[in-house]
């Protein structure tokens, strides 16, 4: 398990106690933080091996290794697990371990909150992963849970709704300890506008998941009332509308994307800047840039919606308003160009992720831009073509941003540095087998191929063999990441207080690894450059 | 836990925000449960969701007619629109379901008239009830049906089988864009065979 794993790895922390009851007991934001990455961890290698199995059923045409039924269930529970599983508590785990370092604070707010909400995370995996394994098997109708076959399917139906209740309230409470943590807690002299980019996209992000989290436990709740209770929300038979389900589901939905992005977003902007060498350009059109995609998440979310019958005018609406999103996407796109721009930069691996981050998100988010018109959408809706845009935003996107970070901070977290020859190898490989892999999907999509299916017309073979082996290659490449950073936890060079020189949040002014509490006084904010490079070196 | 004493941290405004937050957390929770309501007032405003009028609203058969008579429709000779008929039976029906005519062409405003066959394969009798829905959406509000099977609960005796019959009118006012409709009935057992032993035992 992880936890006995971590535990073995950590004797070094001081004043933490020992043994598996400090990982249960917990309550400490660096041990918390730690554990949600494990988890994490856990979940993406976990999800992952399901699309090594949905690559190698899509290796050549016709039916080899899963019945269809069982390949539904493979594509489903690998969106869930690596939507809930892997990218949002990772993102959770980067925030307890760097929220509160980076506004100076000791701890969390609610430090006995948070040791809740991560440990109602494994109960949650489990059920889900447990799905397998009860008659029927798990669920198989897509990760957006649509009826009525969400309503029509066996027990594993209610163990995923259960699942996703307790996930949904993990993250409430995550994102309100973050929201109070950052309002109320934030070193003196820290002021709204002088926080690290980092933690202005984690407090926009908290304020969506407290917003849209309870819209999908609400739609849930209708599954399970309309599967076990007689209601007909969703059941045309009392007089209900499938279609009022998936409303609720991308009312959610959309702003749940940018749940998963905007972090990323964060962490690319402290990155970029430490290796430019050079403040962050536009700082405060950042923060106005966040805050305006969160708001805009808000009305776009039929834009998955525009084959189901919408009147023109509808169409029309959410055709030009998700259009508008592209505009502050534009504008970090272009920051974190402008931050690069005669910036005396060096390519060490959190850079390289970094920089393949703001390349490969840009042609997600063109291919968003393709996707959101709607005469162009009514052709390529549940084709591979959104397969590779959602796979640009969300894996080379939010994915290679986490791995980035990883690497960014383990040497603080840890106190070691990881092996950089170890950590370019892993870059490359999987910018390459990224690309390999989820590139063809385009001009599958393009082509018609559609998605959710395990056999498909001859046509396809040659790209889906190309893209099973990228697949392969980016799964086997992800092994080399795991014992990159278990070697990192291990051992290693010291890394020092401050090992990146362009550094300048606080956490740097702590040792590596920090103390079990830090900031135990709040550091005075005029002295350490609190502003995150918004102050010129 | 043995842990270094934390200074106490500035905690009276905590209450407050973490109060408004969780407001927020329960407005959002009945904001979902609202949309219900919303949407279906929305969708009958609009007649977006390929309801048509008299099953969504379960407005009885006068009410249409009334409706029909107020507003009697000239027959548009100029043009002909498509009408397909599909029929599913849901699970936990054991019936079979068939449009006796698969597609119909027809002038807007003219009356017509389509027929399924159902047949009860169990050796219960059973109540279904029909639900229909219209494709395009838009279309649905142009669909008039003055009678219908779908208006009321039908009860079929063990291994009957009915021919159940529909009236309809196209309205002439239907966008020209629309060439073809779709009809798609789904069939559901409604109640439980108690009732429906009796109804078919006092018929
Ligand atoms: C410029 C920004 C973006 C635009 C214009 C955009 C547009 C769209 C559109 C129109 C669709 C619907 C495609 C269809 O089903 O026919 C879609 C799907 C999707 N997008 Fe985006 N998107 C953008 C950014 C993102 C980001 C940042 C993420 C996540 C980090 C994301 C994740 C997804 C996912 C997961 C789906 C597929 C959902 C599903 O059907 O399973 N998108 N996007
Ligand atoms: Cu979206």
């Amino acid at each position: 398990m992880y936890t006995a794993d971590t535990a073995a790895h950590h004797d070094h922390a001081h004043g933490a106690p020992r043994g598996i009851m400090r990982w249960l007991t917990s309550t400490n934001h660096k041990d918390i933080g730690t554990l949600y990455l494990w988890f994490s961890l856990f979940m993406f290698f976990f999800a992952g091996a399901l699309a090594m199995l949905i690559r190698a059923e899509l290796f050549q045409p016709g039916l080899q290794l899963f019945q269809p039924a069982v390949f539904n269930q493979l594509t489903t529970m690998h969106g869930l697990i690596m939507i809930f599983g892997a990218i949002m508590p990772s993102l959770v785990g980067f925030a307890n371990w760097q929220v509160p370092l980076m506004i100076g604070a000791s701890d969390m707010a609610f430090p006995r909150l948070n040791n809740w909400s991560f440990w109602l995370l494994p109960a949650a995996g489990l059920l889900l992963i447990a799905t397998f394994f009860v008659p029927g098997g798990a669920i198989a109708g897509g990760w957006t849970m649509y009826p009525p076959l969400y309503i029509q399917g066996g027990v594993a139906y209610d163990m995923s709704i259960l699942a996703i209740h307790i996930l949904g309230i993990s993250s409430i409470m995550g994102a309100i300890n973050i929201i109070v943590t950052i309002l109320n807690l934030r070193a003196p002299g820290m002021t709204l506008m002088k926080m690290p980019l980092f933690v202005w996209t984690w407090l926009i992000t908290a304020f969506l998941l407290v917003a849209v989290m309870p819209v999908l436990a609400c739609a849930i709740t209708m599954l399970l009332t309309d599967r076990h209770f007689g209601t007909h929300f969703f059941d045309a038979a009392g007089g209900g509308d499938a279609v009022m389900f998936q409303h609720l589901f991308w009312f959610f939905g959309h702003p749940e994307v940018y749940i998963m992005i905007l972090p990323a977003f964060g962490i690319v902007s402290t990155i970029i800047p430490t290796f430019a060498r050079k403040p962050l350009f536009g700082y405060v059109s950042m923060v106005y840039a966040v805050a305006s995609i969160a708001f805009l998440s808000f009305i776009v979310w039929a834009h998955h919606m525009f084959t189901t019958g919408m009147p023109v005018g509808g169409q029309l609406f959410f055709m030009y308003t998700t259009m508008l999103i592209a505009i502050p996407t534009g504008v970090k796109v272009f920051n974190w160009v402008a931050t690069l721009w005669r910036g005396s930069i060096t390519f060490e691996t959190p850079m390289l992720f970094a920089l393949a981050f703001v390349f490969l998100f840009t042609i997600g988010g063109f291919s968003g831009l393709v996707l959101s018109l709607v005469p162009v959408d009514i052709q390529l809706q549940d084709t591979y073509y959104v397969v590779a845009h959602f796979h640009y935003v969300l894996f080379s996107g939010s994915a290679m941003a986490i791995m980035g970070g990883i690497y960014y901070w383990l040497p603080k977290w840890t106190g070691h540095m990881y092996d950089e020859t170890l950590g370019k190898i892993h870059f490359w490989l999987t910018a390459i087998a990224f690309n390999i892999t989820f590139f063809p999907m385009h001009f599958l999509g393009l082509a018609g191929m559609p998605r959710r299916i395990p056999d498909y017309a001859l046509q396809f073979a040659d790209f889906n063999m190309i893209s099973s082996l990228g697949g392969f290659l980016l799964g086997a490449s992800q092994l080399l990441f795991l014992y990159t950073v278990i070697k990192c936890v291990r051992g290693g060079a010291p890394a020092g207080n401050k090992p990146w020189d362009g550094a300048d949040t606080l956490e740097w002014t702590q040792t590596s690894p920090p103390p079990y509490h830090s900031f135990v006084t709040p550091p005075q904010i005029k002295l350490v450059r609190g502003r995150s490079h918004a102050n010129a070196r | 836990m043995s842990t270094p004493a934390i200074p106490s941290l500035p905690t009276p405004n905590h209450r407050r925000l973490v109060g408004r937050l969780l407001l927020v957390v329960a407005l959002s929770f009945g904001f979902g449960f609202a949309l219900v309501p919303l949407y279906d007032a929305f969708c009958v405003v609009t007649g977006l969701n390929g309801k048509t009028a008299g099953a969504a609203k379960g407005i009885g058969i006068g009410g249409i007619q009334q409706q029909v008579a107020a507003a009697p429709s000239p027959i548009d000779k100029g043009r002909i629109v498509t009408v397909e008929f599909i029929g599913t039976v849901m699970p936990g029906l054991p019936w079979d379901m068939q449009p006796l005519i698969s597609k119909l062409d027809l002038h807007p405003g003219e009356l017509q008239q389509a027929m399924y066959r159902v047949h009860n394969r169990s050796d219960q009798p059973i109540v279904g009830q029909a639900i229909p829905s219209v494709s395009p959406g838009l279309a649905a509000q142009y669909f008039h049906k003055l009678d219908c099977f779908c208006f009321a609960q039908q009860t079929l005796a063990p291994g009957e089988t009915k021919d159940l019959p529909l009236t309809f009118i196209v309205k002439p006012e239907i966008d020209r864009d629309i060439r073809t409709i779709t009809l798609a009935y789904a069939f559901f057992k409604a109640a439980d065979s108690k009732s429906a032993t009796k109804r078919v035992a006092t018929r």
